[in-house]
């Protein structure tokens, strides 16, 4: 059974992207409390601007150094920000205060959207594009027991920098007291003098730039992009933040953290043809059995 | 309650509004919102009847005296859509070519493409439609085998011959004597790299990584295995993905504790890009082989070195010095800005010009004669090779199974319809250039031997 | 009793129809069978969704388990000596679709259940979760009875063609009949109760526990029957045809409808059905088309063309205090 400790490796560092998603997936819903489907999509297309962003960096700065990672990030997590902005606006604000299944439809809506364009040959195409190596897939230990190369401990290092970035943001800025003002209570929280517009939107904004650098990862990782590679990893990111706990960040990043580690053992398995089977099973389990996840706090419904 | 203001409000607007609120005053919440109401549903119902007019005014409907309407479905959009816009572009280049050349029967061909979103249902009302709607004569079929098997029946009882370009999957072309299809089958290309693995390259120790979504890849590692197992070999790991999957880590990470001497990975070039890609990461060195589903200028692209020491048959080669490949070549990148064909654009340019060949041969458009004519094409030159439609409808021809080095393909072995190597294979891999394909081939290409005229056409041995 | 003439006319009708039916361009004709299938479908989500306020994206998985169920009854019995022509084939297919729906009926009540602890966008979570399962077991399943191949995994399942005009039709009527019959009942009203307000229904004693759990066997029970006349009509499935895109497809018709509106809905089943068609000569962006338009129509009328209340019960008592009510 040599083979365990190379398969939690592969577990982790795809957990880490999953964690790096439902990390939206929690503060979008925390927020405002519904399910933004199109942020799997979002994430997409933060991979197709790291894409288009290391095009052009290319003429600039020799591809696979360190600024030119750092600039195509930085590109693709703000264009993805403004987008997700936009799809706040757009699309959710009109509905603000509408009955969550109305609102649950929109993203519906926005997602398939966002899949169909992208899809169009004059916009990303359908083709499946090879993406380019912006962070070396080098490998620093190689044997028979154990590989790992570059990507993945980059993967894993800046996903994690990335949650306590947020958890900084969220626990000690006066923005992310906005925001969890907010997501306690919308309403005594105008009342506060917090404009609520606005810490929406920077929700979008940050959960939407979280999805991208996400998305260059991932693409890192795997590098072949398409239009409806955010379809799959949405749907198991969100599995994750509900299984951590929705609305709790620890939470996300250890779901995230659980569903990849037992989506690789699965796949390494003879449940392999079941992988996708037993993440949603997983979801039903706990939806049923421990409906606030493992961190999150017990809700009580008021009448 | 009435001194709101909005009658007033509503009469200085139109006089239809003080109906409209005379009507409403029974409801009061409808007067509430009369205008916005009123005017969401006229712009939807608006915006409906407007698409729906724009249906009705077909672009190309009853076939009119100085064309012939020829349908094709194909997944333009949806999670196949690649293919789909593959086979279309060889097709159009097809029909541009034969249309510039003056048509067939002094008309033009009218190519009529219907999107099916890659989707069952969508696939037999396309069919419908252009059978019913825009009267086609006949059908360019899917590259799924699925769609296929949901249109086929609707042509088969409409009385269209229906040509699939790469529905591989056994059981199309039993649908009935007027579905044909231009590529090998699935049991036949399993066969040939389970030989190819056994006594072209020597091994006997292999795992199989299959694409449980996918009716292609499930069928050809079938055949596979029952072959290599047959002939003395063993499958020492079974594992499997999905359509769409990312990481194969897990897998390969289990297929390699079982120390397999070759990996048959008969997928789709999106998910086979990154799997050869991630088991040379895992420090897996042994020969990767797999089918048609490889074939894409993309599939290397990124990760040219992990490809060397990999193999896969396909339908043709695009370095096949043979005119009629080079000149599709040439052609391919001229309409379409440089891009390379893959094996499904390939296909999609024969089938359509086979059709035309038929129509040609047949001298009408006649259900039955076209059917006919189909059925007895025979030597046919095509790009992927001399076709001939044998008495099932399916085509016997020539497997090539390429050598990938550097991220370039190269001729490795040609394999004739019965299974056997029409080619000697080079271990050493020295042996870069393909001999032509076609007897026919007007110029005597370079590294063209006689030896490696295609073989006479035979059925292939299907049971 | 009234109901039942209503009934034993439509049927009528659709007989009528059906023989009638024959000039009609074999396109158009196919069109008008996916418009009942859709009915079948979307009428029957109707009574999860709209009539007891549940949220199911799980339609499309009962409508596999039915489209599968039926395909094995069908091609069992068709390879043991029943004819698939006449009245044969007829008693071929009704015995398909009893046993289709009453196996997506038990997968109804294996949904149902964990239903009665969520609710709103969980419980929508949950839902297109089972559908996924379902997909993946029939990929995996694939077996051979006396040499003939059954479900067939990946590569789908061809099956033997059944499925007439009449009869589309004669199930769509009868399911609608049946919906609507239910829901004005006495009994019925307790699926209302469960939407309007749930602890208020608790209070008044109707027990929500038992309503949710039937709504979704019912709804699972026509649903698994409309798979099983789409089987028998294209004669070729496969799991990708159920997928939760499927179910999605089958939500928007309920939403554009107007939740709990029967005539509604079957409406926007007629319209959501020939619009793609309509905008074939776009193909491109055909489905961005329809994105849009469900995010508008989400944006403009979230409660759907025809409200919350049917089309009849508005006209007739029009003086009902507020027939906007919210969905929740």
């Amino acid at each position: 059974m040599n083979q365990i400790l190379q398969q939690l490796v592969n577990g982790i560092s795809l957990g880490a992207i999953y964690a790096l998603i439902a990390l939206g997936y929690t503060m979008i819903y925390g927020v405002l409390r519904f399910i933004n489907f199109a942020h799997g999509d979002v994430f997409m297309v933060g991979a197709f601007m790291g894409y288009y962003a290391a095009t052009w960096v290319s003429s600039i700065a020799p591809i696979g150094t360190v600024p030119a990672a750092i600039l195509v990030f930085l590109i693709s997590m703000t264009i993805c920000a403004v987008l997700g902005a936009a799809i706040e606006f757009l699309a959710y604000r009109p509905l603000r205060n509408r009955p969550k299944l109305t609102v649950l439809i929109t993203a519906i809506g926005v997602s398939l959207f966002l899949e169909y364009v992208g899809q169009h040959p004059a916009v990303f195409g359908p083709d499946p594009k090879g993406f380019p190596s912006i962070i070396s897939s080098r490998p620093i230990i190689q044997s028979t027991l154990l590989t790992l190369n570059v990507v993945q401990v980059v993967v894993i290092g800046v996903s994690l920098m990335l949650m306590f970035v947020l958890r900084f943001v969220v626990m000690r800025t006066r923005i992310g007291t906005a925001m969890r003002a907010v997501s306690y209570n919308q309403q005594a929280a105008s009342l506060m003098g917090i404009n609520i517009s606005l810490v929406i939107t920077f929700t979008f904004a940050v959960g939407s730039a979280l999805a991208a650098a996400g998305g260059i990862l991932y693409a890192s990782q795997y590098p072949s992009i398409d239009p409806l590679m955010g379809i799959m990893p949405g749907l198991k990111a969100f599995v994750a933040a509900v299984l951590g706990g929705i609305g709790n960040i620890p939470g996300a990043a250890l779901g995230g953290f659980i569903i990849g580690i037992v989506e690789t053992f699965a796949a390494g398995t003879f449940l392999s043809t079941y992988r996708d089977a037993i993440v949603f099973a997983i979801l039903i389990g706990i939806l049923i059995f421990k409906p606030s996840g493992l961190l999150g706090k017990k809700e009580i419904e008021k009448v | 309650m009435f001194s709101h203001g909005l009658p007033l409000k509503l009469a200085r607007r139109t006089p239809l509004s003080v109906a409209l609120y005379l009507f409403g005053s029974m409801n009061r919440t409808l007067v509430r919102s009369a205008f916005s109401e009123l005017r969401t549903k006229f712009l939807i119902t608006g915006l409906v009847a407007g698409l729906l007019a724009l249906g009705s005014c077909n672009k190309s409907s009853a076939p009119t005296g100085d064309t012939i309407p020829v349908g094709e479905f194909a997944s333009m959009t949806g999670n196949t859509a690649t293919f789909g816009q593959s086979v279309h572009s060889g097709a159009v280049l097809a029909i541009d070519e034969i249309n510039s050349g003056g048509g067939v029967l002094s008309k033009k061909i009218n190519l009529i493409t219907e999107d099916d979103h890659s989707d069952l249902q969508d696939a037999a009302a396309a069919v419908r439609k252009l059978i019913d709607r825009d009267q086609v004569v006949a059908l360019l079929g899917e590259v799924a085998s699925g769609r296929s098997k949901a249109g086929g029946p609707i042509a088969q009882s409409s009385q269209i011959p229906m040509i699939s370009p790469a529905s591989t999957n056994e059981d199309v072309t039993k649908i009935g004597d007027y579905i044909f299809r231009i590529c090998f089958i699935d049991s036949y290309q399993g066969q040939s790299m389970a030989r190819f693995a056994l006594t072209s390259l020597g091994k006997r120790r292999a795992a199989v990584l299959e694409d449980m979504k996918s009716d292609y890849s499930v069928g050809l590692s079938k055949s596979f295995r029952e072959t290599f197992e047959a002939a003395g070999g063993k499958t020492v790991s079974d594992q499997s993905y999905t359509t769409g999957d990312k990481d194969f880590h897990a897998q390969l990470t289990s297929i390699r504790s079982f120390n397999p001497d070759v990996i048959f990975v008969p997928g789709y070039y999106n998910e086979v890009g990154l799997i050869v890609r991630q088991a040379r990461e895992l420090g897996i060195t042994c020969p990767i082989i797999g089918g048609d589903g490889w074939d894409s200028p993309e599939l290397t692209k990124g990760n040219e070195a992990a490809f060397n020491n990999t193999f896969f048959s396909n339908h043709f080669a695009t370095e096949d010095p043979d005119p009629v490949v080079q000149d599709f070549v040439k052609k391919y990148q001229k309409k379409y800005d440089g891009k390379m064909p893959d094996a499904m654009a390939a296909l999609g340019y024969d089938a359509a010009r086979i059709l035309v060949d038929a129509i040609k041969r047949a001298g009408s458009t006649d259900h039955v004669k076209l059917r006919d004519a189909i059925a007895q094409t025979k030597n046919f030159p095509g790009v992927t090779g001399m076709i001939t439609l044998d008495k099932d409808r399916n085509a016997s021809k020539p497997l090539t199974i390429l050598r990938i080095v550097d991220g370039k393909f190269h001729f490795a072995q040609r394999i004739g319809a019965n299974g056997e190597a029409l080619t000697p294979f080079d271990p050493s891999g020295k042996t870069t250039m393909a001999p032509a394909t076609s007897a026919n081939a007007s110029a005597p290409a370079k590294g063209s031997t006689p030896a490696t005229a295609p073989a006479p056409p035979t059925p292939p041995a299907t049971k | 009793m009234r109901s039942n003439y209503v009934l034993l006319i439509a049927l009528a009708f659709v007989f009528a129809a059906s023989q009638g039916i024959g000039f009609l361009n074999h396109y158009y004709l196919q069109i008008l069978m996916y418009i009942g299938f859709n009915i079948i479908l979307a009428t029957s989500l109707n009574l999860i969704n709209g009539f007891t306020g549940q949220f199911s994206l799980g339609h499309a998985g009962f409508m596999g388990v039915g489209a599968y169920s039926a395909a094995i009854v069908s091609t069992y019995l068709t390879t043991h000596g029943f004819g698939t022509d006449g009245a044969m084939g007829s008693v071929v297919l009704l015995v398909s679709l009893l046993i289709s729906g009453f196996i997506a009926a038990l997968a109804g009540l294996a949904v149902g259940y964990p239903s009665l602890r969520l609710k709103g966008d969980y419980l929508a979570i949950v839902t297109l979760g089972f559908n996924e399962i379902i997909r993946v077991i029939i990929q995996n399943v694939d077996f051979k009875i006396g040499g003939v191949d059954y479900v067939g995994g990946a590569r789908g399942f061809t099956v033997p063609k059944l499925t007439t005009f009449a009869w589309t039709f004669g199930v769509a009527v009868v399911v609608v009949w049946v919906i609507e019959n239910l829901i004005n009942s006495t009994y019925g009203r307790g699926f209302l109760a469960v939407r309007d307000d749930e602890v208020a229904a608790e209070a008044m004693g109707v027990n929500t526990t038992k309503f949710k759990v039937r709504a979704f066997v019912i709804g699972a029970f026509c649903a698994g029957i409309g798979g099983g006349l789409f089987g028998h009509f294209i004669q070729y499935i496969n799991p990708d045809s159920f997928t939760f895109l499927k179910s999605i497809e089958i939500v928007v018709m309920v939403i554009l409808g107007g939740m709990g509106s029967t005539p509604g809905v079957i409406i926007a089943a007629i319209v959501l059905t020939i619009l793609p068609e309509a905008l074939r000569e776009i193909d491109q962006y055909r489905m961005i088309v329809y994105s849009l338009l469900l995010i508008i129509l989400m944006i403009a009328r979230p409660q759907g063309l025809f409200g919350t209340e049917s089309i009849k019960r508005r006209t007739k008592k029009r003086r009902a205090s507020n027939p906007a009510t919210a969905i929740t």
